[in-house]
């Protein structure tokens, strides 16, 4: 039998076995997010900067944390609504986590989270010049992923739906037909996957991976949920692997029809 | 001197990025520096004069998705 772990993704010369990133924010303790971590077999998570607040010293903890877990982190540039914004903290991510990684997020709208699709490809343009090998966060738009492959990006991650909505994949086309445009980009689901069969179906149509945060750290028991995802997102993959069978319009007896009884022979 | 640290108003004796982050006590922490929205790396934060009126990030891992 296949095993979907002996099936890795390789993004930017990282070979990854884990085809789940999860993000660290909103966990309801500091050990629960490592718990949830640990039990998601994520080898991706992602990380960002901020203002130091709830005591001094919370962020050096939460570093030393993440570092004691082993795992390669993506910081992100989210809340930044302008280019300048999302390349001066890309740099400055840079310099912490001391790795050329950023999930770019330019931010156009508050209520939907939407990427600002103009900003983000002159954001990816710079940061690629300058050495950072960029995961872009943005949307199923081919003409945009165009650009953005064209600016140096060897990954894309459209949304399934708005930031922290739960709502899954909002346009399952749109997904298919980024995955036959970009054969062999490797192409992430991120943001508003909210359960596991969402996180199922992105597999299931080609994707190589998820990333997902606010499902893990807001369900009621995120180390069982995140137990869930794991699953879920091998499921899919390996279900993608087997090639499922085309749905059709009609029922179709999957028991034999020959030898039944009370029929004339 | 009167500047903005991190959005607030901060009244420091330092001259220079490096001597704010000590007068901050954020001397052995893992940061990031920004100047008036203009990142400046580790190693130019001792050259980098501080005058009145600046705005200063220091800003800090934090959880995120």
């Amino acid at each position: 039998m296949q095993d979907s772990r002996e099936d890795p993704w390789q993004v930017y010369g990282a070979t990854l076995s884990s085809r789940l990133l999860v993000g660290t924010a909103q966990y309801p303790s500091p050990k629960i997010l490592a718990d949830a971590i640990r039990a998601s077999e994520a080898e991706i998570v992602t990380v960002s900067l901020r203002r130091e607040s709830g005591g001094s010293g919370a962020g050096q903890s939460f570093w030393s944390l993440i570092r004691e877990l082993g795992v390669r982190v993506l910081p992100n540039t989210a809340g930044c609504h302008t280019v300048k914004e999302a390349v001066t903290t890309a740099e400055m991510a840079r310099e912490v986590f001391d790795t050329p990684w950023v999930k770019l997020e330019v931010i156009s709208d508050d209520d939907t989270l939407a990427p600002d699709l103009i900003g983000l490809v002159e954001a990816a343009r710079i940061l690629a010049r300058d050495g950072f090998q960029v995961f872009p966060y943005t949307t199923e738009d081919l003409g945009i992923a165009e650009k953005l492959v064209d600016a140096g990006c060897e990954i894309l991650m459209p949304w399934g739906a708005p930031i922290g909505s739960g709502r899954g994949l909002n346009n399952p086309y749109g997904l298919r037909a980024m995955r036959a445009r970009f054969p062999d980009v490797p192409l992430v689901v991120d943001a508003g996957i909210g359960t596991p069969s969402h996180a199922a179906a992105a597999m299931e149509l080609g994707y190589d991976a998820v990333l997902l945060n606010t499902a893990i750290a807001k369900a009621g028991d995120p180390v069982v949920m995140a137990r869930a995802f794991a699953q879920a997102v091998e499921a899919g993959r390996l279900a993608r692997l087997a090639d499922p069978m085309e749905p059709r319009d009609m029922a179709a007896p999957s028991t034999p029809v020959i030898g039944r009884a009370f029929t004339a022979a | 001197m009167l500047i903005s640290v991190n959005g607030k108003p901060c009244e420091v004796r330092a001259e220079t990025l490096a001597a704010l982050l000590a007068e901050l006590e954020y001397e052995d922490a893992v940061v990031a520096t920004a100047r008036n929205r203009d990142f400046v790396r580790r190693r130019d934060r001792a050259q980098t004069a501080i005058t009145e009126g600046d705005e200063i990030e220091i800003l800090v891992p934090k959880q995120g998705g």
